[in-house]
């Protein structure tokens, strides 16, 4: 058993880093540049970016799939081309792609992982996995035959085989329904509490924010953002009030110039955002303000912005703007 | 060592054999019967005899390495190509195994299922005509060997290859005419003194003469240096195989 003082340093060190990572891929194109990451044992690590932002390149470097054109990666302690046994023998992949092997079994492709990553066999643990991801009664059919969203399960039992502690998955849900979207994300939490670390893609923001402990951007090539989900929304999110007004407007009067103020829906709303960090909101002075331009509206709404908006404007802030 | 890994490819690539056992076993046993009625009975009553060996017996050695080439590469490329092809390297890539532990798994399997058929090559040629194996120690040497040297070269192929085309055009254009050439339906000594020469930089040739040599105790050239060469090829391969796997040349990006 490990002491407390152990594992406080254990957490300490990240599961997996990155240090000046750079990929070039053969035709010249830079899919990676100078990426540092470090992603924390027993975290939910959401890698968010446009597409060919370079995520699935960047998992593909640390899986062993990609050669990096320079930099270093460590996993659990391993540098992952020096000491790639040790390293890839930690972590389970599921990729983007659905690469199956049509003709075999669910429970024979599922075999073939377990030992192709140097584990012996063991079925109660591969029948434990098949259903969780409800294809215990699928375990005799040819892959071929199951829809794209039993093959991704599959695919995530692959990875599962061979009991790793890190996962990543590469944008899991897509072409995913609604109840296996939420059975994987079920699995997801369960596997984080039993210590495994999880690093995931998504194009579905609302997932991250939902799941995850951290954040990082990329764009690019580049990891514009890594932070705390929370710190994240705290910092660059924006709240939002919405004034339906009784009389459409068809330009902000001059007077008002001191709030930042949109018009909407041909002159109806009125959008005033402000920054959620502020102390002083500035709600109450734009309210006298607008009654002493004698502008009256019959609702008033206040929102945040999502992670999706975060990311957005993130994702579309001029270079070199910081966080 | 990964031994779960190798084992893991080599049952896989097994299976896909069982799985296919028809196609596999059955079409090169068929060929093969046709090649003994038409070249051992129907023509080769109308030959004499070869270093004293009737036609018929003379053909065999050659016939079973025609094959065991054929299969060999073809096993072992079309193994490593399809994975390639349907994206699922991923996983091998992935996983923690050496290249030594791929090709263990990979050429094992196609080398053992080309054995298997050599074998049964062998007994149905029994059916058509009465042989002898002189020494079957060397002779199961030599298929060992072929299958194995041969698989590697496949699997070198079934790597650099991007398109099925690709895969099919060495067995086809190189490795066909080379076994043709190489001594399986002839005697070396019986062709003109200058392409006696240039039938040398053959390699088949070697193969075929030594594995002859098992069966009926004559060859065309040195055992010892059939043996050298067929290890040479080998050596070549393995080293080309550990630079693929260094480099990653065309299999990680
Ligand atoms: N094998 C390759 N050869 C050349 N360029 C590549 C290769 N693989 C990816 N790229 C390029 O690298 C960039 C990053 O690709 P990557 O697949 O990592 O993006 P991604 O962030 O995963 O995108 P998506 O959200 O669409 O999955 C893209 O511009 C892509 O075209
Ligand atoms: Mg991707």
């Amino acid at each position: 058993m490990p002491t407390s003082a152990s594992m406080t340093i254990d957490n300490a060190v990240p599961i997996i880093s990155l240090r000046g990572v750079n990929k070039t891929y053969a035709g010249g194109f830079q899919a990676l540049k100078n990426v540092d990451l470090d992603i924390k044992r027993g975290e939910i690590f959401a890698l968010l970016g446009p597409n060919g932002a370079g995520k699935t390149t960047l998992i593909g470097i640390v899986c062993g799939i990609v050669n990096a054109s320079s930099g270093t990666v460590i996993a659990d302690g391993h540098d992952t081309v020096r000491d790639y046994r040790a390293a890839r023998a930690t972590i389970g992949l599921v990729p983007q792609e659905l690469h199956t092997d049509a003709f075999e079994s669910v429970w024979a492709t599922i075999a073939f992982s377990r030992g192709l990553f140097g584990k012996p066999p063991n079925p109660a643990h591969l029948e434990k996995v098949l259903r969780d991801l409800s294809l215990w009664d699928k375990r005799g059919v040819k892959i071929m035959t199951l829809s794209g969203g039993m093959k991704r399960r599959v695919l995530i039992a692959k990875a599962l085989a061979h009991e790793p502690s890190i996962l990543f998955l590469d944008e899991p849900s897509a072409g995913v329904d609604v109840d296996l979207r939420h059975d994987m994300w079920r699995m997801v939490r369960e596997l984080r509490e039993n210590g495994t670390t999880i690093i995931l893609t998504t194009h579905y923001i609302e997932e991250a924010e939902d799941m995850a402990d951290r954040i990082g951007v990329i764009n690019k090539g580049e990891l514009i953002v890594v932070e705390d989900k929370d710190v994240l929304m705290r910092k660059l999110g924006k709240k939002q009030l919405t004034l339906t007004l009784r009389q459409p407007m068809t330009s902000i009067p001059v007077g008002l110039s001191a709030w930042s103020l949109a018009l909407r829906d041909d002159g109806d709303t009125l959008v005033y955002s402000f920054d959620s960090q502020e102390e002083e909101t500035g709600i109450a002075e734009l309210l006298r303000a607008l009654g002493e331009h004698g502008i009256e509206f019959k609702d008033l709404r206040s929102s945040e912005s999502s992670l999706e908006d975060i990311f957005v404007s993130l994702v579309h802030r001029p270079k070199g703007a910081m966080v | 060592m990964n031994i779960y890994g190798i084992r893991a490819i080599y049952r896989f690539e097994m299976a896909r054999t069982f799985r296919t056992l028809a196609q596999s076993v059955a079409a090169p046993v068929l060929t093969t019967s046709l090649y003994f009625i038409v070249f051992g009975k129907a023509i080769g009553s109308r030959m004499g005899d070869i270093d004293s060996i009737a036609y018929g017996a003379f053909i065999i050695p050659g016939l079973v390495m025609l094959n065991l080439l054929n299969e060999s590469i073809s096993n072992a490329s079309f193994g490593i190509y399809m994975p390639k092809w349907a994206g699922t390297i991923y996983e091998l890539l992935s996983a923690p195994v050496s290249w030594v532990e791929v090709l263990f798994g990979y050429v094992g399997a196609a080398a053992t299922k080309s054995v298997i058929l050599g074998l049964l090559i062998l007994s149905t040629a029994r059916l058509f005509v009465p042989y002898e194996i002189a020494h079957p120690v060397w002779m199961i040497g030599f298929l060992l060997l072929t299958a194995v040297t041969f698989s590697l070269f496949g699997f070198i192929i079934g790597l650099w290859a991007d398109s099925f085309q690709k895969l099919q055009v060495v067995p086809m254009l190189v490795v066909t005419p080379l076994t043709f050439l190489g001594g399986a339906f002839y005697s070396i000594n019986m062709l003109p003194p200058l392409w006696q020469k240039i039938t040398l930089f053959n390699p088949v040739v070697y193969l075929i003469s030594g594995f002859r040599w098992s069966f009926y105790g004559v060859a065309d050239v040195n055992v010892a240096t059939s043996i050298a060469m067929t290890f040479g090829f080998l050596i070549i391969c393995l080293t080309f195989v550990w630079w693929v796997f260094k480099t990653g040349y065309k299999i990680r990006s």
